[in-house]
């Protein structure tokens, strides 16, 4: 019984210290950083302060009618049940607000629909989970996973989320933008609808397959803008978050530079130990292959086959290599993995204890062969 | 406002004396075309969906209560969410609704049934396969649909073994609603009491007489999107991909075009259920019956033309986003207009605070907090950030739990001692009532901050910052769902004897003048209304 108390007090405490304890909780819309977020948060007092002012309204004259015309109380019924003049009232009023409101939610809606002139093009890409970015411009081009921790710690590890800093919030490779600058977003997707929607940016547009949508922003000040996919696409729905790094114009172009000298260089081929085969295996199997093979290696019964006592990945290495690189009608093609990557995961994927494989070997970047060559 | 005249009282009586009974033993709840009955089949069953739907949503704020992967796999997680909301939308509201009417509309109208009896008990039990086939994907391999209760393409598409079912089901539940639909327009349209103007109707029937003809125009919509996704998968055709001159966002306008009306086919009956008990409890006519018709008429009208606010961000033209915003803000003034008139209803008026009086105002205050987002929400700039956030769950939460689900509460205290003859016990009730309406709001009004703050919907696991909204959050859910034992525990007690207190024929005080169903004896006879009323009570001049 005491401990009940005890219990029931410490609830109270934690609900009513919630405000306290979180300083910085986030009760309102937040006011974004780009100048058409703060357009929409605007709107958004003003309506909002119309409704409370209304509610007021409304719920005063309920409960002045609650508390004083109650029968106890011994209040007569009338018996009026029309009054043309209110009822015209109260029909005009609402039209004159809504006139009101719409003025300059007209304007935003064709400041945010004018991609005109833009500066710079990211082409956006969603795909079951991740986003991909193009910079149409300079030609850096990668993909944006979760990043690996917070993806070890909502598949079941013991890591606490509570000590993953931004979890499920974070990327491998953010989205680097420059400031003041009007980008032009375009957006599409390889296979179910996705959204994008960073709050700071004011906006979320939707990626649809086989279909070009577009939307801009131009971000004033240097900072970093979390947000994440919006648009129901699956299992892994909620673990494709987006990071957009605005910086000033010089770290920009230096991003560039290093990115595309990155993306450029020809990856190193040479023989790697197995722990490091084993360690670059699993970031790669963590990107590519858990969503549907899980972190166990036991897939989803019905959906996704098991990796774990697979005879085609615990078999000869050169199938395993080829299909990797061909994919299936069920599985994509991984061909876009260097070798050095495939390398890594298929020796990972036959000696992890974690994929629960121990073939005792390990798969060095100079044995994969290309089934066919991957022109890009 | 006439009194109905005693001698035709006697005449039911007198008539009911002659007329046969229901069948013995089970095969009466499988065979009867009673309305009554069958009205209590629709009640019953969608009780037993509406528990079956909020044991889902309790998996689902279990698995929300704190950030990481505790109970459910993500996948698993979106089957709840999207079998939550298809029972219940299509078992528990719906179904509720049409039970509603089939007990009341002939004793409201005069009418000694309705108007195509053997038709009413085919749609009841294609109503129960058609939920029965939807519940039997949960365990089809690849899981049941998890691609949300709108079943957008391609993500639809991506369904296991599930997907011809659901949509056998989705026919089956369209065929259903629209047989009830038409039952009810012509019971409505043929069976009133010659007396009866369609201007003299009660609220609740005028507003099941529009909400027909919306079912009607939009299930056969629905079925059609429907047919085409099952195309799309089986046959090769390309309605919705690309890849094939097919376009994804044509499914969503399809759909919208049903979905919109749709919730109101869930919001209007309700209208109808508020617009019967506040004056009642209020002592007082209903104010602006004229304008409480038109205003119905209008948000269904409206329904038909705002369809593509539900799609602000698939990138439409800018021309059509306007005048989606612009069509959208105009629900606005009809639905004020109902509010308005609910609350002159009360003004001055003598209230007493029974059980369904007090979810009726529940009603009108919390129904008006959705309706206020619902507002937010039209303003298409500030719906790029709300869309697809909490914020619109909490909105459209707020419009279909404190409105439509009470609403329907409010009609089973409200008419319970009317179909059974006993008393509901007032104590629990009201303990019923506050429990609800005081869980109800921790359970969705923090979720307009975790909309606002960032959070999508349809997430199983979120960032730490959504931590402790989403914990008040669950606990209000897992209150207000125990809290609906207690209305479990009143229906099951009510109809075993209930407080034992004999009721009158008009229950409550003076309801005879507020509605002809106040006029039959308590417990209604089997039939009713064998011949029709000759003085109707009517609420309004």
């Amino acid at each position: 019984m005491k401990k009940i108390k005890q219990l029931f007090a410490g609830a109270m405490l934690t609900t009513l210290g919630l405000p306290i304890a979180q300083a910085d909780y986030a009760l309102n819309l937040m006011e974004g950083v780009t100048k058409v977020s703060n357009d929409i948060y605007d709107l958004h007092m003003l309506i909002l302060w119309i409704c409370v002012l209304i509610g007021i309204a409304v719920f005063g004259t309920i409960f002045y009618s609650i508390y004083h015309h109650r029968k106890s109380k011994g209040h007569e019924a009338a018996h009026f049940h029309e009054n043309t003049t209110v009822e015209i009232i109260w029909t005009i009023i609402p039209t004159l607000i809504l006139v009101g409101m719409a003025i300059p939610a007209t304007k935003t809606m064709l400041e945010l629909d004018d991609v005109q002139e833009s500066e710079m093009s990211i082409k956006v890409t969603g795909k079951q989970w991740y986003w991909d970015y193009q910079y149409l411009d300079n030609g850096v081009h990668f993909e944006s996973h979760l990043d690996e921790i917070s993806e070890k710690s909502h598949r079941g590890s013991t890591i606490d989320p509570h000590t993953v800093p931004n979890y499920l919030l974070n990327v491998d490779r953010p989205l680097v933008v420059p400031i003041n600058k009007k980008i032009r977003f375009v957006f599409t997707s390889v296979d179910v609808i996705h959204s994008w929607w960073v709050p700071d940016l004011g906006w979320k547009k939707d990626a649809n397959p086989g279909f070009i949508n577009e939307a801009w922003t131009s971000v004033p000040k240097p900072g970093v803008y979390r947000g994440q996919c919006t648009e129901l696409c699956g299992r892994d729905h909620g673990f494709m978050p987006i990071v957009v790094i605005a910086m000033n114009q010089g770290d920009y172009d230096n991003w560039v530079k290093t990115t595309l000298e990155q993306q450029n260089a020809k990856p190193d081929l040479s023989d790697q130990s197995h722990e490091q085969l084993m360690a670059n295996g699993s970031s790669v199997y963590l990107k590519n292959c858990v969503a549907c093979h899980q972190i166990d290696g036991k897939g989803i019964s019905g959906s996704y086959p098991a990796l774990r006592g697979s005879a085609k990945v615990t078999g000869g290495v050169d199938p395993l290599i080829g299909f990797l690189q061909a994919g299936t009608s069920k599985m994509p093609s991984f061909a876009k993995l260097k070798d050095n990557e495939l390398a890594a995961v298929i020796t990972y994927i036959r000696n992890s204890p974690d994929i629960g494989n121990k073939v005792g070997d390990e798969i060095q970047p100079k044995a994969i062969t290309p089934v066919y060559d991957d022109d890009e | 406002m006439s009194a109905v005249t005693a001698e035709h009282d006697h005449d039911d009586h007198h008539h009911d004396d002659h007329s046969h009974g229901p069948e013995k033993g089970w095969l009466r709840w499988v065979v009867t075309t009673n309305h009554k009955d069958i009205g209590t089949l629709y009640l019953l069953f969608a009780l037993a969906m509406f528990f079956v739907g909020g044991t889902m949503a309790m998996i689902i704020r279990a698995e929300l209560f704190e950030p990481g992967m505790q109970f459910v796999d993500p996948q698993f997680f979106n089957s709840m969410t999207t079998m939550h909301a298809l029972v219940m939308v299509f078992g528990a509201v719906m179904p509720a609704f049409v039970g509603l009417a089939n007990w009341m509309v002939p004793m409201m109208i005069g009418a000694p049934d309705m108007a195509l009896p053997r038709m009413n008990n085919m749609s009841f039990w294609l109503l129960v396969a058609g939920v029965l086939l939807l519940a039997s994907t949960l365990f089809m391999e690849g899981g049941a649909p998890a691609g949300g209760w709108t079943l957008y393409p391609p993500l639809v598409l991506q369904t296991g073994k599930a997907l011809p079912f659901a949509i056998f089901s989705v026919h089956l539940l369209g065929v259903s609603s629209i047989m009830g639909a038409i039952n009810i327009v012509a019971t409505i349209l043929n069976m009133r009491a010659p007396s009866m103007s369609l201007m003299k109707m009660p609220m609740f029937v005028w507003t099941w007489l529009i909400t027909g003809f919306l079912l009607i125009a939009i299930m056969p919509v629905f079925a059609g999107a429907v047919t085409m996704l099952l195309t799309d998968k089986f046959f090769h055709t390309s309605f919705f991909d690309a890849a094939g001159g097919g376009d994804p966002v044509l499914y969503q306008h399809i759909f919208w075009f049903f979905g919109h009306p749709e919730v109101y086919v869930m919001i209007l009956p309700t209208f109808g259920v508020a617009s019967t008990i506040i004056p009642v409890f209020a002592r007082k006519p209903l104010f602006g019956y004229s304008s409480m018709v038109y205003a119905t008429a209008a948000i269904a009208f409206l329904s038909f033309i705002v369809w593509a606010h539900h799609m602000f961000t698939v990138g439409m033209p800018i021309s059509g986003e306007l005048y989606f915003m612009y069509a959208t803000m105009l629900i606005a003034i009809p639905t004020g207009v109902k509010v308005f008139n609910w609350t002159a209803t009360m003004w001055k008026g003598a209230m007493t605070f029974e059980t369904p009086m007090l979810f009726s105002i529940a009603f009108v205050v919390l129904f008006t907090l959705g309706g206020f987002t619902g507002l937010m929400m039209s303003i298409a700039p500030a719906d790029f950030q709300y869309h697809d956030s909490y914020f619109i769950v909490a909105h459209f939460h707020y419009t279909l739990v404190p409105a439509s689900i009470f609403m329907l509460m409010a009609a089973g205290y409200y008419w319970m001692p009317k179909w059974t003859g006993h008393m509901y016990n007032e104590k629990i009730g009201q303990l019923h009532f506050w429990l609800s309406t005081i869980s109800v709001n921790i359970l969705f009004f923090p979720q307009h901050f975790l909309g606002l703050a960032g959070m999508p919907r349809r997430i199983p696991d979120y960032a730490i910052q959504f931590s402790d909204w989403n914990m008040i959050s669950s606990i209000g859910g897992f209150i207000f769902g125990a809290s609906q034992l207690l209305f479990l525990y009143i229906v099951v007690d009510t109809i075993k004897g209930g407080t034992g207190e004999k009721v009158t024929d008009e229950v409550w005080e003076d309801a005879h003048k507020h509605g002809l169903e106040w006029t039959l004896p308590s417990p209604v006879p089997y039939h009713t209304f064998s011949t029709p009323p000759t003085v109707i009570p009517c609420d309004h001049d």
